[in-house]
């Protein structure tokens, strides 16, 4: 098992843990990030309603797409009074990137060694796949060895999950009764955690900072001009790029 | 009504069929050092998208919000100073909502 090559943001993540246990610190990034973009179920929950969605509909898509941006995707298209054929295609289109996502973890989830944990991971696995989204990957893959890895993910998931469908029901009954995220800062919650946990990666390598530039400059750009959610995808074609360019010059 | 039942269980379907396509990627096709490397690059590209696109995006158009930009430029701050993660969080959702609450922006 070469866990060295499978995960290079190692040493970076390691300087910057320093104070922490090596156990606590998965679980404290992992259910921190969960409160922090959880509690934004409220305005999924509310902006579904009056998009014309039932409660119920905007409950189960909570529960069982469980990815933002897709839920998002399909609630827009409602609301827009769009064809629920192009809303749908759309809101999957969307959910592509968790797939490139669980590429990666696959990786780090699996465990190794006997047959009695790969036994459990054949169970636990379709489980697992449901919390494959941007946030959990950014906290799973922000961990300096795979144990703790596999504790971010599962406090991460866990408490999205959970506190995710708790808020998008209170949003789908309650809507209208309550104040805008923005008031306290949540629409910055998003866009900062994202940043703070690709920070080690970004201190790992002159590609990795090369890709995250490339993947910004490519969402930036292309933002204006074609259909929501796609140019986060896109973005992927900076990380292609980078393979085949770090790989021609002999750096890794 | 019931076609955005239908709708929505679709969208539910074929979002969890697409992560599990991606965690049932056997390890032999992870083994392959390019598809490893690319597979450690995608989220770099993605999350540092994401991350971009809603500091200064909304919908279709930019939106350079003030106190949205003064939040990231407050996060970077701390982690230019390696803050550790959650306080990063505290610091950029805490000064965006402080210069709303004071009306600054």
């Amino acid at each position: 098992m070469t866990y060295g090559a499978g995960m290079p943001a190692s040493a970076a993540s390691q300087t910057q843990a320093a104070p922490d246990t090596p156990s606590a610190r998965p679980v404290r990034d992992g259910v921190g990030l969960g409160l922090a973009v959880g509690v934004s179920g409220v305005a999924f929950g509310a902006a579904a309603v009056s998009s014309g969605l039932t409660a119920w509909q905007a409950c189960v898509l909570s529960a069982l797409a469980f990815t933002g941006a897709s839920q998002y995707a399909l609630a827009g298209v409602i609301a827009a009074g769009g064809s629920l054929l192009a809303g749908t295609a759309g809101a999957i289109l969307l959910g592509s990137r968790n797939t490139l996502y669980g590429l990666r973890l696959a990786d780090v989830l699996r465990p190794g060694g006997d047959s009695t944990s790969a036994r459990r991971w054949q169970f636990l696995r379709p489980l697992a796949a449901l919390g494959v989204i941007d946030e959990t990957t950014a906290v799973t893959l922000a961990q300096p060895d795979r144990r703790s890895a596999r504790r971010g993910f599962a406090a991460s998931f866990i408490t999205l999950y959970l506190l995710w469908n708790v808020t998008t029901l209170a949003g789908a009954f309650g809507a209208g009764h309550l104040g805008s995220p923005d008031e306290f800062g949540l629409d910055v919650v998003g866009p900062a955690a994202f940043l703070a946990l690709i920070w080690p990666r970004l201190r790992a390598g002159r590609t990795e900072r090369a890709v995250a530039l490339g993947g910004a400059g490519i969402a930036l750009g292309t933002t204006t001009w074609l259909p929501a959610g796609v140019p986060i995808i896109l973005a992927a074609a900076a990380a292609l790029v980078g393979t085949l360019l770090a790989r021609e010059s002999g750096q890794r | 009504m019931t076609a955005i039942w239908v709708a929505v269980l679709v969208t539910a379907g074929g979002c969890y069929a697409l992560k599990l396509a991606g965690v049932t990627v056997p390890q032999r096709v992870l083994d392959r050092p390019r598809v490893r490397r690319f597979a450690e690059l995608v989220p770099v590209a993605l999350l540092a998208a994401l991350s971009a696109a809603q500091a200064v995006t909304s919908g279709h158009s930019f939106d350079l919000d003030p106190a949205r930009l003064a939040g990231m430029g407050a996060a970077l701050v701390a982690l230019a100073v390696r803050a550790p993660f959650l306080v990063v969080i505290v610091v950029a959702a805490g000064t965006a909502a402080g210069l709303r609450a004071a009306g600054v922006a």
